[in-house]
């Protein structure tokens, strides 16, 4: 049974994190070099709080797989960032933010979690408007706003459509700058295999240079997870190639809960896949539904071009259904939408597993020049990837796996169930409930970063006495015996089968069995074929060359190994939690309308669970959820 | 459609290296260029052969990882284009095609077709930031940027940090990624108070890190994936100008004892 105290603050929300803060217990300049925190990852979260940490004098060392931290996935974020400040005059508020990311997540997160969230969100423009950002601006000089999908009012802060490459490049300059400073010492091209846990404390991880395969031994006070999103569980996914869920993995078989896994959210705008060998796929930034509109031909038998299609034989659904959001509704819904219709037989495009999102009218109201400034370089793309101009003729797209909502479970604090370690941005389940809302994911990561972390982590090391802990300890010994023998393992079991066409299986499985809609039979269908491929992985996977060198083959290998326990961790989450909410779709829990019904009175808790041992059940432990400042409602996007 | 390749394979950075010749046959048009790597690896590692190293990671032109010479050009023959983003559909059926790592003394190889360019991270960590703590900031709005100085800041902080001007310039000159972060940095009016002090740290560490100096070929330009002007250059070499005229002032020296 794990120990799950959230540390929730007292009072009312709206003073709650301050009153928490002032509560939290300090590290004191003169102490906190004798501190030693490593953070893992260095995208947003991570390089926003080793940068953090780092200014503050603890001695922080960073870690990540690529060969720079700018190349954090972080980067590929397009749309943009949320941020009450009102600007737009339009009512905005912290309140509705917090009401909003609440009703998007469909109540399934803790009230304390999202409104200390919506009421960082501000001081984060601030942030990165002092670092150099180049938000785009209006005539007056003035911060320009956009809208989202969920909600109604203009709150996304943008650059073009690269608002994560220019927020990372903030956080990774304020990185570079501790480098500098030498507060921070940063270890590119390494991966994480194992942690080490002395006395129920985390304190230490050993890491694998991917250049040499060199295993290296790290003593720490704490750890910070900043690994991201798994969503490569599936194969097929809007992540980077290398995204992965090893670092959370190995933290839940070393005590670690994990949280919701099975809220995975798929985005509703991707570029659908063209064939067999697709590799990832790319997605087309939500703010497009802004000026785009999405719609099928009416007829299934349509053979003619989109653009040669008459106006009353199009079927603009997500219009025609939900006519206050209309194209804007929130991601989940879009996304069912737009499944629901290629199912039906209405899809477009070689596959038949595509929609056309439509600039037409956009382009004949404000003109080419007007729409393509504001989407340049996400026109341009399109056009590069599918060859098509999609200021001449509709995009295709279709959903794609995007995010994962699930992750470590953390206190209030940011912390994990394993003292010491703790998880920000993607790596945490904290925020964004059953579903996440466009342009939350960048604030989460830079809120977890620059703002909580720096302050929840001194709360800890004042706790926490120094000792004389070396990396010649014994717990180092056994740790890296047993990474060493896991290396060896999977070198030695030469088989006939590439890691990558295991990779794809067990997402065909996922995305199947585990995809937009879910239900009992096909959930336990597969996790029944999950440990038949686990099993022949084990058996028959072929991982060549040496350990001593680059061997992306080694990387991957060790990487899928973790997928397919994950995978079967999240069938299990899925099939557990038998209702719908958010981005979950139990079909057998829906309303007559198809939309996701939750059930309130035996699901309002969060599930985390808790690693029992190699081939055993995982036990499901229940953190419930209260909502006493914002009552349950249910979504209703339609009027 | 099918392929010859022609790829650079080097065990390691102390090995010797040489050109690999490969057929590939079955490819789609549609596939993009790491997707027929991804496909002759699985052939390599099918006939007991391991695959090629190269770097990649988002697969849609913003990480800078990916890193190929693809027939004598950095990223390939497509302009404004990175490797990940190069589609089949761009070549010949029945192409020769050469795949090179990025060759500069700065950028050592890895293996295969990866390199080190940690020297980027050190340029930047000679100043190109604006120096700051977390914590509470004025409020932006009480600055005002010209849109169109936040447009071209942009433009500018665009660079991926690929490497490929590096590549790309006979002089192996890290001028237009350098400049890019100067001009980024030194047109926003949050980067005036380092701006000269930025520009002069930069160049020295850029020098130090062994890359050539720009003799405007503008190659740079002509091979960048995000079409970064070489007008920045012209605007960093102004700044650095300037630079050399003040008198130098050690800011991140030991305040003095009061």
């Amino acid at each position: 049974m794990l120990k799950l105290d959230a540390q929730l603050p007292e009072g009312p929300l709206e003073d709650a994190w301050t009153n928490h803060k002032n509560k939290l217990r300090l590290v004191g300049p003169k102490n906190r070099p004798k501190y030693k925190v490593l953070v893992i990852g260095s995208g947003l979260s991570g390089a926003s709080a080793a940068a953090s940490i780092g200014a503050m004098g603890y001695q922080v060392e960073c870690f990540c797989f690529q060969d720079s931290p700018r190349r954090a996935h972080s980067i590929a974020a397009q749309g943009g960032i949320n941020a009450s400040k009102n600007y737009r005059n339009d009512g905005d508020s912290t309140w509705r933010l917090f009401v909003d990311t609440q009703k998007g997540g469909d109540f399934r997160a803790r009230e304390e979690n999202v409104y200390r969230l919506a009421e960082l969100s501000t001081a984060i423009i601030d942030q990165a408007v002092a670092q150099g950002v180049p938000f785009a601006r209006e005539y007056g000089g003035k911060l320009a706003n956009r809208s989202f999908g969920g909600v109604l009012v203009e709150r996304t802060f943008y650059c073009r459509g690269e608002t994560g490459q220019q927020l990372l490049l903030g956080a990774y300059s304020a990185l570079e700058e501790q480098i500098a400073a030498k507060t921070v010492k940063m270890h590119t091209r390494t991966e994480i295999m194992d942690y080490v846990i002395v006395d129920g404390k985390v304190r230490g991880v050993i890491t694998r240079n991917l250049v040499t395969g060199e295993l290296k031994r790290h003593v720490a006070d704490a750890v910070v997870l900043a690994t991201g999103g798994y969503g490569n569980v599936y194969y097929l996914s809007t992540n980077a190639k290398n995204c992965n869920v090893s670092a959370l993995m190995r933290a839940y078989r070393r005590g670690a809960g994990f949280a919701n896994p099975c809220f995975t959210q798929i985005h509703p705008t991707s570029i659908p896949a063209s064939g067999d060998y697709q590799s990832k796929l790319t997605l087309m930034s939500e703010s497009l539904r802004n000026d785009g509109r999405i719609w099928v031909p009416r007829d299934k038998d349509e053979k003619r071009a989109p653009t040669d299609i008459p106006e009353e034989e199009r079927y603009y659904y997500l219009e025609e259904r939900y006519p206050r959001y209309g194209n804007l509704v929130p991601r989940d819904v879009a996304a069912r939408n737009a499944k629901d219709v290629c199912d039906e037989g209405l899809g477009v495009g070689p596959t038949g597993y595509g929609v056309y999102l439509d600039f037409g009218a956009a382009i004949e109201e404000k003109g080419v020049d007007a729409v393509k400034s504001k989407y340049a370089n996400l026109f341009e793309m399109y056009h590069r990837i599918t060859d098509d101009d999609p200021t001449k003729t509709p995009m295709r797209i279709f959903p794609a796996v995007h995010y994962t909502m699930g992750g470590l479970w953390v206190d209030y604090n940011l912390m994990t169930t394993i003292p010491g370690m703790f998880a920000v941005g993607e790596a945490n389940f904290a925020d964004h409930g059953a579903n996440r809302l466009g342009a939350s994911s960048l604030m989460q990561c830079l809120a977890d970063g620059y703002f909580i972390i720096p302050v929840t982590i001194g709360n800890y090391l004042s706790g926490h006495e120094k000792d004389n802990l070396t990396t010649e300890d014994a717990h180092f010994d056994k740790v890296e015996a047993e990474v060493k023998e896991g290396i060896d393992k999977l070198l030695a079991i030469k088989g006939k089968r590439s890691t990558n066409s295991i990779h794809r299986e067990l997402g065909q499985i996922m995305w199947e069995h585990c995809g937009i809609s879910r239900n009992e039979k096909s959930l336990k269908e597969g996790l029944t074929k999950i440990p038949e491929l686990r099993k022949d992985f084990w058996s028959n996977v072929s991982v060549l060359g040496e350990n001593e060198s680059v061997n992306q083959s080694l990387e991957h290998a060790g990487r899928v190994a973790d997928f397919l326990d994950y995978g079967e961790l999240m069938c299990h989450d899925a099939l557990t939690r038998d209702e719908s909410c958010g981005c979950h779709l139990r079909e057998e829990h829906q309303t007559p309308e198809g939309e996701a019904k939750r059930n309130d009175e035996k699901f309002a808790f969060t599930s985390v669970f808790e690693y029992k041992g190699e081939g055993k059940e995982p036990e499901l432990n229940k953190e419930p959820l209260n909502f006493e400042a914002l009552p349950l409602m249910t979504r209703n996007y339609k009027s | 459609m099918k392929i010859k390749l022609h790829v650079w394979r080097q065990k390691d950075a102390e090995s010797k290296g040489k050109m690999e010749k490969y057929d590939l046959d079955g490819l789609s048009p549609d596939m993009s260029f790491l997707e027929m790597m991804d496909m002759l690896n699985e052939k390599l590692i099918a006939n007991g052969e391991e695959g090629v190293a190269f770097d990649h990671d988002c697969r849609e032109g913003v990480c800078g990882m990916c890193s190929m010479v693809v027939n004598g050009e950095a990223h390939g023959p497509k302009r404004e284009t990175t490797t990940c983003q190069l589609y089949m559909r761009h070549f010949e059926d029945g192409a020769e095609v050469y795949v090179e790592p990025w060759r500069s003394a700065a950028f050592p190889i890895v293996r295969d077709l990866m390199v080190d360019r940690s020297a980027f991270d050190r340029i930047i960590q000679a100043g190109g930031f604006i120096s700051n703590h977390s914590g509470p900031k004025p409020e932006p709005n009480s600055i005002p940027i010209e849109p169109g100085v936040a447009e071209t800041a942009l433009d500018a902080a665009s660079c991926i940090g690929c490497g490929a001007c590096v590549a790309a310039c006979p002089n192996g000159s890290a001028m237009l990624f350098t400049a890019a972060k100067v001009s980024h940095l030194g047109m926003m009016p949050q980067g005036q108070t380092e701006r000269y002090e930025r520009v002069k740290d930069m160049t020295a560490q850029m020098e130090e890190e062994g890359f050539g100096s720009c003799r405007n070929y503008a190659e740079c330009e002509a091979q960048c994936p995000k079409g970064i002007s070489i007008a920045f250059i012209g605007r960093m070499n102004s700044d650095y100008l300037k630079a050399s005229l003040i008198e130098p002032v050690d800011r991140r020296g030991k305040m003095k004892a009061q």
